[in-house]
């Protein structure tokens, strides 16, 4: 089993088709990794697939970095 | 002021008989058939199992696939269709002239595979699951979107939607935008990739479609006693027009002059063609009247010619009708019988063969036509391509809606 880090990493390569080494943990997705703002929503709902949980709009918008979206889906699975 | 000229500097294909121009034009002038079973979706349960699907095509090759995720498959098509048609023209856009070059791709359907998947994923997990691509990876209009952003052309954007009438309305129209000045050159035509579960079983539903599922290559035969519906197939043509003093500047190839657009409708019924042709009739006339031509000019006609029982007939009543005794004269082909019908995007494609065939010299054949039905009595160029003098093209589309387009093309004097 994968830790959190690193299935949530593979999401972020996949969805917005950057290399492992662009995705640092403090890189920013709309700054650092090129997505817009579509991108952005659709990640989220990558996360929620993923991690099979419900992201309410109100966090989903806090989370704009690599380490924003380990933290939350951390805080939110522990 | 005088009337701006408008030609044609280059063209793109994506199609069931090839991906590129030379490919697609080898497979034609040569008789075969692109037609064969659908393998990208289970069709076990459907009435029609065959079509004219586009083989071995890689959108990588003109976007990275990031990007090419967010678009449905006709707008991977017409991007494709569209570039190379744009390269093959040697035009560049610069700060300076990209206002003066816009683009016009429809589509006659649009992206129905992804609202299909979106909906059954809506049905399965709920409105949460809705992608927020999911309009603009699906809308028709966003081809020619895609194409603006991808080559930085600033002028006129907008896609024509009209059925099967589609890519040929889109080029007639996009031609006039640079008749009338509002554009220096514009990339136009159809693309389309309906071949889904809705799509197939839609048109299968009408009974639209032939069923000759043990047989394909020999189901497309327009004209032909024993057609019995057309071949849904998918695809793109794009044409790149240009104003003529604008291409002669830049010391551009050109192919051939977009002499004459004609659109009517027939006012009919939704799907059946005017039984007496008057529409297709009074379109072809009104594309030779902006042509400045007489019929007798007409060396070859690019025929909808879709292989419907009714269809066929109908168009061969209304060329006679249109052409006198000399419609006994010129020869008319149908390359749906090796392409298939790719819809919105058939005016497109058939407006690249139609160019071609001004530049090669040479009337594409109609395959299949074995026995020519009753009425059918016109010279279709059965079987194998002809090599004879091509100065004047017409190509013809009809659509559902009762909505007809005619293009006339010219060889430049």
């Amino acid at each position: 089993m994968s830790s959190i880090e690193e299935r949530v990493k593979k999401i972020i390569i996949e969805q917005l088709g950057v290399t492992e080494a662009q995705v640092t943990n403090d890189a920013s997705f709309v700054d650092d990794l090129g997505a817009d703002s579509l991108d952005t929503v659709e990640l989220v709902m990558a996360l929620e697939e993923e991690f099979e949980c419900e992201i309410p709009d109100e966090d989903a918008e806090k989370i704009t970095t690599v380490q924003g979206a380990i933290d939350y889906v951390t805080a939110h699975l522990g | 002021m005088g009337k701006r000229r408008v030609v044609v500097t280059g063209l793109g294909i994506v199609s069931p008989v090839g991906n590129s121009v030379a490919a697609a034009w080898d497979t034609i002038l040569a008789g075969c058939s692109g037609i064969a079973p659908i393998t990208h979706f289970d069709v076990s349960a459907f009435s029609v199992r065959f079509g004219g699907s586009v083989r071995d095509f890689d959108i990588e090759r003109y976007m990275p696939a990031k990007e090419a995720k967010k678009m449905d498959v006709f707008i991977h098509y017409a991007i494709a269709a569209a570039v190379d048609a744009f390269r093959d023209s040697g035009l560049e856009v610069t700060e300076a002239n990209a206002d003066r070059i816009g683009v016009s791709v429809g589509s006659g359907i649009g992206g129905l595979p992804g609202i299909e998947e979106a909906h059954s994923g809506y049905m399965k997990s709920g409105p949460r699951k809705i992608s927020p691509f999911f309009v603009p990876r699906n809308i028709i209009n966003m081809a020619s979107g895609q194409i603006s952003i991808l080559l930085g052309m600033k002028g006129p954007n907008y896609a024509i939607v009209t059925a099967c009438s589609t890519g040929t309305h889109c080029i007639g129209d996009a031609a006039r935008m640079i008749a009338y000045g509002d554009a220096d050159a514009m990339l136009a035509g159809g693309a389309e990739m309906a071949t889904c579960p809705t799509g197939l079983g839609g048109f299968a539903a009408m009974r639209a479609l032939s069923q000759r599922n043990d047989d394909p290559q020999h189901a497309s035969r327009p004209w032909d006693r024993d057609r019995d519906g057309f071949v849904l197939a998918d695809g793109a043509g794009v044409l790149m027009l240009e104003e003529y003093e604008h291409a002669l500047a830049r010391g551009a190839r050109i192919y051939a002059e977009l002499v004459g657009f004609g659109m009517t409708a027939d006012a009919y019924h939704m799907t059946s063609p005017a039984e007496d042709g008057d529409g297709a009739r009074r379109c072809m006339l009104k594309a030779l009247r902006d042509a400045g031509l007489n019929a007798e000019q007409i060396d070859y006609i690019n025929a909808h010619g879709t292989s419907t029982p009714a269809g066929d007939g109908i168009e061969s009543r209304a060329i006679k009708q249109a052409l006198g005794d000399y419609a006994y004269k010129v020869a008319v082909s149908s390359t749906k019988s090796m392409t298939g019908h790719l819809l919105g995007a058939a005016g497109g494609v058939e407006a690249v063969f139609s160019v071609l065939a001004i530049r090669d010299q040479v009337a594409p054949p109609t395959i299949n036509l074995d026995n020519p039905s009753e009425g059918c009595d016109l010279d279709y160029v059965p079987h194998t391509a002809r090599s004879m003098k091509i100065d004047v093209v017409m190509s013809n589309s009809f659509g559902f809606g009762g909505t007809n387009g005619t293009l006339v093309f010219r060889k430049l004097a």
